[in-house]
């Protein structure tokens, strides 16, 4: 595996011959492995409860924000309005609290999410092995979890309180999450927290561990820069665009078959410019608010973090078209899981 | 010369050249990639068939006189893949599933033993199998005894451009299987697919390289006229290459002098 000191040498070169290089091997290994095809898939929050406390994030419980879950009812509203625009492949989300939103309710969410979409991840609290099986028994392919941040230390700055404070506990995720089946596990490093050169290697590591030990799993990873919530700044992220075109075109070096996710925190024009690089996954049409598709105005919406690209799924297929991409909606079949 | 037809499963196919329908940047370069090869069959993945809506279904891209093989793409265990294969029988896409299963997302190298189980209760329930393996002479003979119609084995890597690195075992198989032996995957490049037709093959399936070509539809055609070329190759029965043969006889030649 690649050292710190490369790493360390790689984002710390400024030569704008170097990052062509780079960016030149990223697309070609990415056209290689998935040809000029992009996944689309949209965000969905069923819930804001949490009961952690991470202060870079707009749910956290010290945040007085109007709490709310979706009921069953605006569950159906909020999907048939997100599978109307095209999307089949859904991440559903919810703050990280085991109380407000346990398993039972998640499997609740899952049921009515079959109804409109062929693939189902989550991005929920981390959970156990068990847990997980009855999940993909039940229809969800896929997990996202991310550790975000490698450094101990830091970590325990920033997770001041609740289940989420146990590092550990949540290194272990996706290895829960494979024992239980999930098809596709998606990880990451929130950039910004830490030292991106340290908190890449431990992912590396991470990563090359998992493909080791859990090889029929597919693996995705995104690196989310730090967010302004509805303007304000929870934490600086440090990590400028050249930097974060770095990030992806090495780590695409390094895995060459793993997918990319390209949030739509990110500017349109930087997600128009990047596609060719390495990504191979878009969210499109997203809102990161409880409701935020059909249940609350704007105006009440406290979002999860600000969203950048404002494009609809039709116009994000257009570009996609313009830019001799074809846009994958479907990629993904419902079997009847079983472990 | 006249070439006997590709027969598999009681099917007769006048083209030797299987085209799979996977990361094309549209719809149209894989629609004309077929009119220029000529293909007869082609590959689609279950997981890529948009059942539900019908906004860019890939089906209507492919003429309905191709034969459409539906493969278990995303499969990891035999069980999934016969999962697979009845929902897309269930959804009216045929009885021709190329079993895929694959346990490994780093070098998608196809588990032979799950393959074996899932093309033997699939032959048994009537589905024509061509099962996607790694060369190995026990596990073709395997899969002949429980029914499979074809064996395609991999050149090399999937997606990988590497060309015939299994050419030995391959070998072995066309030697000693007596149903058609179809090379998939590592094919990169017309020649691959003529080296791999002159040694015997009984047809060939290319995917990445041909979608992910600067001009697709040039490179489906290129392929198809090298599967021939091969193909007439072998059917000539081509001298086989020699090295020099020295014209004295150092060891033997006491025996004949006086």
């Amino acid at each position: 595996m690649i050292s710190l000191p490369k790493i360390k040498d790689i984002l710390g070169n400024n030569d704008p011959k170097q990052l062509e290089l780079l960016a030149l091997e990223s697309a070609s290994l990415t056209r290689q492995y998935f040809g000029r095809t992009i996944s689309l898939f949209a965000p969905l929050y069923l819930s804001n409860y949490c009961s952690s406390h991470c202060t870079y994030c707009g749910f956290n419980s010290h945040n007085r924000i109007e709490r709310i879950k979706l009921k069953p009812e605006q569950m159906h509203a909020e999907m048939k309005h997100v599978a109307d625009t095209g999307i089949e492949n859904i991440l559903l989300l919810t703050g990280e609290s085991y109380k407000a939103t346990p398993v039972p309710y998640l499997l609740e969410a899952t049921n009515i999410a079959k109804q409109y979409f062929t693939g189902i991840s989550l991005e929920v609290h981390p959970m156990e092995a068990a847990e997980y099986a009855e999940l993909f028994q039940n229809g969800v392919d896929g997990i996202t979890v991310y550790q975000e941040t490698y450094d101990r230390e830091r970590y325990k700055e920033v997770h001041i309180s609740g289940k989420k404070s146990d590092y550990d506990f949540r290194y272990a995720t996706p290895e829960r999450a494979a024992q239980g089946g999930i098809r596709h596990l998606l990880m990451g490093i929130l950039l910004g927290l830490s030292d991106v050169a340290e908190d890449l290697t431990k992912l590396y590591e991470h990563l090359r561990y998992m493909e080791k030990n859990y090889p029929g799993v597919e693996y995705s990873v995104s690196f989310p820069r730090l967010r302004t919530i509805k303007g304000r700044d929870f934490a600086l992220c440090n990590v400028d665009d050249k930097m974060f075109i770095k990030i992806v075109c090495l780590t695409r070096i390094l895995f060459p078959r793993v997918g990319i996710t390209l949030s739509t925190r990110e500017t349109a024009e930087l997600r128009n410019n990047a596609l060719e690089l390495g990504f191979t996954r878009m969210s499109a049409g997203s809102n990161t608010s409880v409701g935020g598709y059909t249940i609350k105005e704007e105006a009440e919406q406290d979002p999860q973090f600000d969203i950048e690209d404002t494009r609809s799924v039709s116009e994000i297929v257009q570009l996609l078209k313009n830019k001799n991409f074809d846009p994958v909606f479907t990629d993904w079949r419902p079997i009847g899981n079983q472990t | 010369m006249q070439d006997d037809p590709l027969i598999i499963a009681g099917k007769s196919f006048n083209n030797r050249f299987l085209l799979g329908t996977g990361k094309f940047k549209n719809k149209t370069d894989l629609k004309d990639s077929i009119e220029s090869s000529e293909t007869e069959i082609v590959t689609v993945a279950l997981r890529r068939i948009d059942l539900e809506r019908h906004e860019e279904n890939i089906l209507e891209y492919i003429p309905s006189h191709i034969t459409l093989m539906t493969n278990t793409s995303g499969a990891r265990t035999a069980q999934e893949a016969i999962r697979i294969a009845r929902i897309a029988r269930e959804a009216g896409h045929g009885d021709w599933v190329k079993i895929e299963v694959i346990n490994d997302s780093k070098y998608l190298l196809p588990d032979n033993q799950e393959t074996i189980k899932a093309t033997e209760i699939l032959a048994k329930e009537g589905f024509v199998v061509l099962p996607y393996v790694s060369p190995d002479l026990y596990v073709a003979r395997e899969l002949v005894k429980v029914g499979a119609a074809a064996v395609m084995p991999l050149g090399s890597l999937i997606g990988s451009n590497q060309g015939l690195k299994a050419k030995e075992f391959i070998k072995i198989l066309i030697e000693e299987i007596d149903v058609p032996i179809i090379v998939d995957a590592g094919i990169g490049a017309p020649s691959h697919a003529a080296e791999a037709m002159e040694m015997g093959a009984d047809a060939v399936l290319a995917n990445t390289a041909v979608a992910t070509a600067g001009h697709p539809a040039i490179l489906a055609k290129a392929f198809s006229l090298a599967v021939q070329a091969g193909r007439l190759g072998y059917l000539s029965k081509l001298p086989a290459t020699k090295t020099l043969a020295n014209a004295s006889s150092p060891l033997t030649g006491f025996l004949y002098n006086p």
